[in-house]
């Protein structure tokens, strides 16, 4: 772990690889995830690897019926529109994230609801994808069951 | 930031011209370029000899992506005759012709030229809605898009940020919609010169025509409240909370101020210029702010020495209705909060104490990106100089007026004063 670049590369082989990863610095102790190679706090590029509780809270959200290809060849169109937002980690830093699991009717989602992570594969071979989502922790305790 | 700015010498505009905004089959960039040129060299009150001009600034974000051409530079000097004078496209996402009026504004000021043709061009209704929502997503941030944002998604979120935090809802960004579209029949340059009152009687009229169920709207809000008429494109982001697909073309004609009055004996004086940068959704400050638009302000207050409260009115990016909301506050017009109470009070119509988007801004005007920034600018001329007909200002001795270009998710953002003296 402590070889990999603090790139969006290697935070996405991480992301294939089930974990949530980020760079901390040594010196002031800020938290970036995604990782950051130079700390933007106190500028200094004395930096290693902290891998992420997985838990936060929404901080915000949108449910959208026009999206990119690779969202429609997925399947997701007007009438099947998908949720993607902002979650704020437990650690401080917020991450953009798919959403799963919440309620279809975006006016019953509440910002605040405690989230977990969740790793979605799509794809196979080369096409092979890991996309970070977040969907609320009661969820995927029902799921659990 | 360093103490205050301020440019070499100084720099007026003295001509302007924007293509009509539209979804056009029959005209592409260079034939709505054309357009915008032709109508400058009218508005220059003593003539220009295009020999004069020194360099041309482009404005583009993505010809490349839209139309499968780039390098719109020196396209468009031979299109109006300046070759072989330095052609240069400068590309901020929905910000692109406000940087290319900055770097004109730079150019004359560092001495180096005196006549330098800005603008700005973009060419987008020949791709589908979702490659046009693909191509402008180019310009979100890495992050957001690796997991399917596009733009009405980025404000749709910071939406749901800014209800949770201030207690708005989307009520109050119909109110925008609805101010915006008041104005927008006063402007015969608009893609959508029509009220929502307008357009909702055409529903109903076209319902009774063809015999089936008649809508049962009495006010504007009922028709933006039925998702039959407005439905969500990225909730709560709905159809007239975004602005239209749309094919312009805009420009200006700067020169040094010491040479105005060979062009014009009523030049506008670029009082105050800012641009700043930002990070996207999840590494911004806040999610209910754009850093880079306080940094352009600060940038533009300091330059002139004004405050919010000497802009008479203001022209500000409203790619969506949301995006309008932010932008008043982070210009200082209204504090952090109170823009949607503001704007439901009705301060910013054009009767009101701070017209905001007197043009109908991007949601009736148009937003062919790379020429909406200095569209903006050109609104503020028209304002300044009285050349804004039913749609001016009422009751008022207007000299200072500003406009606010942003591009990406708050990535760049520009503000210019200008002035007349």
């Amino acid at each position: 772990m402590g070889n990999r670049a603090f790139s969006d590369i290697s935070y996405q082989q991480f992301l294939a690889e089930e974990k949530l990863m980020g760079s901390k610095c040594n010196q002031c102790s800020a938290v970036f995830v995604p990782p950051r190679p130079i700390c933007t706090e106190c500028l200094k590029s004395d930096l290693q690897w902290v891998e992420a509780s997985g838990k936060g809270k929404l901080a915000a959200f949108t449910c959208i019926s026009i999206g990119p290809a690779f969202m429609i060849a997925e399947g997701y169109d007007r009438k099947n529109p998908y949720f993607v937002g902002v979650v704020e980690l437990d650690e401080g830093p917020r991450v953009d994230v798919r959403l799963e699991g919440l309620a279809s009717k975006p006016d019953e989602i509440k910002v605040g609801t405690p989230m977990t992570v969740k790793f979605l594969h799509r794809g196979e071979g080369d096409a092979e994808k890991t996309y970070l989502a977040f969907e609320p922790v009661q969820a995927q305790r029902s799921v659990a069951r | 930031m360093k103490n205050r700015r301020k440019l070499g010498r100084g720099v007026a505009v003295v001509g302007a011209g924007m293509s009509k905004f539209g979804m056009y089959k029959d005209k592409d960039s260079k034939d709505l370029f054309f357009e915008a040129y032709q109508e400058l060299l009218t508005s220059v009150d003593k003539g220009l000899d295009p020999t004069d001009i020194d360099a041309l600034y482009v404005g583009n974000f993505s010809n490349d992506f839209f139309m499968h051409q780039s390098h719109w530079g020196p396209i468009l000097s031979e299109l109006i005759g300046v070759t072989p004078i330095p052609a240069t496209r400068t590309e901020g996402a929905c910000a692109s012709s406000a940087l290319a009026f900055r770097e004109g504004v730079f150019a004359i000021a560092s001495g180096f030229y005196d006549v330098v043709l800005v603008g700005g061009v973009e060419e987008m209704s020949k791709c589908s809605t979702e490659q046009v929502a693909e191509g402008l997503a180019l310009a979100a941030v890495p992050y957001e898009n690796q997991v399917g944002f596009t733009f009405p998604g980025v404000f749709g979120t910071i939406a749901t940020a800014y209800f949770a935090k201030y207690g708005a809802s989307h009520e109050n960004l119909m109110d925008i919609t609805i101010k915006s579209h008041n104005n927008a029949p006063l402007n015969p340059k608009a893609q959508f010169p029509y009220t929502i009152r307008d357009m909702m009687n055409q529903k109903i009229e076209k319902a009774k025509a063809k015999g089936g169920p008649v809508p049962q709207w009495q006010t504007e809000k009922d028709f933006l409240r039925d998702p039959r008429a407005n439905p969500p494109v990225a909730w709560p982001m709905h159809l007239y909370d975004c602005c239209p697909i749309s094919d312009g073309a805009s420009c200006m004609l700067l020169v040094a101020e010491e040479i105005a009055k060979n062009f014009t004996d009523d030049p506008l004086h670029v009082a105050g210029i800012g641009q700043g940068s930002g990070r996207g959704l999840n590494s911004a400050p806040t999610l209910t702010s754009f850093e880079a638009t306080k940094r352009a302000a600060e940038e533009a207050y300091g330059m002139s020495g004004l405050t919010p409260k000497d802009i008479q009115f203001a022209e500000v990016h409203d790619c969506f209705s949301m995006a309008e909301l932010l932008h008043i506050e982070d210009l200082g017009f209204f504090k952090a909060g109170e823009g949607y109470k503001a704007v439901s009070e009705g301060l910013t119509r054009l009767d009101g104490p701070m017209p905001i988007n007197t043009s109908g801004g991007l949601k009736c005007k148009g937003h062919p990106v790379g020429a909406t920034g200095v569209s903006q600018l050109i609104e503020v001329w028209n304002q300044l100089r009285n050349k804004a007909g039913k749609r001016r200002v009422p009751k008022r001795d207007l000299r200072i007026g500003a406009a606010h270009n942003l591009g990406g998710t708050g990535g760049t953002s520009t503000f210019t004063i200008l002035e007349r003296r």
